[in-house]
């Protein structure tokens, strides 16, 4: 694994505008995390773990400093290039799914690859391997609404790795499930951290979900405050 | 881009069920105002084609001058006796083929509504009838002059009550047999009565003075040679003017007022129905905000995510659209009805739905669903992707 960070910020700034007075969230904030990390972020709320996870894909803006993502610089890039970029470098994982109700779980995974220009054949190869991965093969033609909890966050963790990308971002992926579903959850990051390589960075107010994790960040008041090494 | 936005427009698509009774309250809003434009359209169209279907172009009408209708027109015997002299006239056996007719005023009664009409009663020779194209009598006979016999139009017939075969009917102090149907494939001439020009002359105390003077041309070109002849020959003061075109202007008019009012009226309903679709489009947006940002952070782009709402919107349209259409089509094309012609007496007409008219309803719900759909897929389109990580 190279040892070249996958993700570098620099002195970034973040505030918000809220009537006359203004928010800081980050203030010259620094982090680098290398290639195939997995990186758990804890913090109160209010401390900004959202506020990073979504300025790292490329969902919000930095006021000042430079975030850099796999060599590219994405704090100035358009809205339409960052469509682009989220589509090839990162996977999202969400607290609650974020399934489209309507669609098979197969349906809902092969939606990243509607980007690409993959033929429906090679898409429905890529989405039965996503689904072998975390273990629903055999439930791709069944809907959201047919899964337990801890189901329907694995087909999203296999819509997140459908189309390979090399971060994978995850808001609290297990804060809806129960203690036995979320260690099986983690333990399938851990698997995608250490058998495909994949980059994980995951908010989490679990410190038994953080302990899946190869480090701890502590964020607080927009700062980071503690680094813990888990294993 | 275009997978993308058939995606979002599918997952918008199959997420209508969650809004099932706004959206159906939508389509059927845009189904009533799309079936009352279609009603008028329908009803201005059978006007005028029932008008610019009848009369011929070999065929002239004579009026007096300035007269715009048969009602207000008035010609002599002697103007007849003149124009029997007339170039570009046609001959049959020697004779010059043209027709006095006399156009009255009676009274009859709507069937539908039970209204006191005024509907026309023509009295005119079988010169006459022979010029108006094939006229079949399709029950009974023809009236036999000199008796009070009339024939009534098989339109007329099935409008207004009291025109049966052999029954009688009372005009002023004089009653008339009705001893024949009479058709003339659908125009205007199957919403009058007929009878004998001398008798209705007679019973109507009109001497021998006529209203209007047909006369069958050798070729529609010369009805320019009639013109020419009642232009310059100073004992006539006439208007003269082929049949077909009487009839066109005739329609115009009324067709004209029934359009005027209902595009006004069409497009006033359509503001509420617009209002209807903004409000069951953006609750959707709303409704599915999460969802779009979601496929946003995916790597969908905000041009997917506008238009696969306005889809929505559009798709609401058209199943509006269809629906009005259907109501319109099954409930007035064909329909029967009558309303003042420009003669001021009843002409009964069919409503008469075409593909052009179903473009112009068509045409009004995707406007409606255009407009219902392009505020809320703007807003779609710049929805937060940040939203993707709320809460429930």
């Amino acid at each position: 694994m190279p040892d070249t960070p996958l993700i570098m910020l620099e002195n970034v700034s973040k505030a918000y505008r809220k009537a006359k007075s203004e928010i800081s969230i980050f203030d010259q904030l620094n982090l680098s995390i290398k290639e195939g990390d997995f990186v758990a972020i804890m913090g109160p709320s209010g401390s900004g773990k959202t506020t990073l996870l979504n300025l790292l894909g490329g969902v919000d803006r930095p006021t000042s400093g430079t975030i850099t993502i796999n060599g590219e610089r994405i704090d100035k890039m358009s809205e339409s290039a960052l469509s682009r970029w989220r589509a090839h470098t990162v996977g999202f994982i969400f607290q609650f799914y974020n399934l489209m109700p309507m669609l098979t779980a197969a349906r809902n995974v092969e939606l990243p690859l509607l980007l690409t220009k993959l033929s429906r054949k090679q898409r429905r190869e890529n989405v039965m391997t996503a689904l072998k991965v975390v273990g629903l093969e055999d439930r791709a033609k069944h809907s959201p609404r047919e899964m337990s909890g801890g189901q329907q966050q694995r087909v999203a963790i296999a819509r997140a790795i459908v189309s390979d990308p090399k971060l994978l971002l995850c808001d609290e992926p297990t804060g809806d499930l129960d203690r036995e579903t979320a260690g099986e959850i983690l333990s399938t990051l851990q698997m995608l951290n250490r058998d495909f390589g994949k980059t994980i960075l995951m908010v989490t107010h679990d410190p038994e979900a953080a302990k899946y994790a190869k480090s701890i960040l502590h964020l607080d008041k927009g700062h980071f405050v503690e680094e813990l090494v888990t294993s | 881009m275009m997978k993308q936005i058939l995606s979002v427009s599918w997952i918008s698509l199959r997420s209508l069920p969650q809004r099932l009774w706004l959206s159906l309250a939508t389509i059927l809003t845009i189904a009533v105002v799309v079936a009352v434009l279609l009603a008028f359209l329908a009803m201005s169209n059978g006007f005028r084609k029932t008008l610019e279907g009848t009369g011929s172009d070999d065929v002239a009408l004579i009026l007096r001058g300035g007269a715009s209708t048969e009602l207000n027109s008035v010609l002599s015997r002697e103007d007849q006796a003149v124009l029997e002299t007339a170039a570009g006239i046609a001959k049959n056996n020697g004779e010059p083929m043209i027709s006095g007719e006399l156009y009255v005023v009676v009274n009859g009664t709507k069937k539908t509504s039970g209204t006191k009409v005024n509907l026309p009663l023509r009295g005119l020779s079988e010169q006459g009838i022979a010029m108006r194209g094939p006229v079949t009598i399709s029950q009974g006979r023809l009236f036999v002059p000199g008796r009070n016999e009339l024939v009534v139009g098989r339109a007329l017939l099935g409008e207004f009550d009291g025109f049966d075969l052999n029954s009688t009917v009372r005009f002023g102090a004089t009653d008339w047999d009705i001893v024949g149907v009479f058709e003339t494939g659908g125009t205007v001439f199957e919403s009058e009565l007929w009878s004998d020009l001398a008798g209705v002359q007679n019973q109507f105390n009109r001497g021998s003075s006529v209203q209007s003077v047909r006369a069958k041309l050798t070729s529609p070109d010369a009805i320019e040679d009639l013109k020419d002849f009642a232009e310059n020959d100073p004992r006539l003061g006439v208007d003269v003017i082929s049949e077909k075109d009487y009839f066109k202007e005739q329609s115009q008019s009324t067709s004209d007022l029934i359009l005027v009012l209902g595009w006004p009226l069409a497009i006033a309903m359509g503001l509420g129905a617009l209002a209807g679709a903004l409000n069951t489009i953006y609750t959707s947006v709303a409704a599915r905000a999460r969802d779009i940002a979601t496929l946003r952070a995916i790597g969908f782009s905000s041009l997917s995510a506008f238009f696969g709402t306005l889809s929505e919107s559009l798709a609401l349209s058209v199943l509006g659209g269809l629906l009005g259409a259907a109501v319109a089509w099954s409930f007035f094309d064909g329909l029967s009805t009558s309303t003042l012609g420009g003669g001021f007496t009843q002409v009964v007409f069919s409503f008469q739905l075409g593909g052009a008219l179903l473009v112009q309803g068509a045409i009004l719900a995707l406007g409606i669903g255009l407009v219902g759909g392009f505020f809320p897929a703007i807003r779609a389109a710049r929805l937060p992707v940040a939203m993707a990580f709320s809460d429930r």
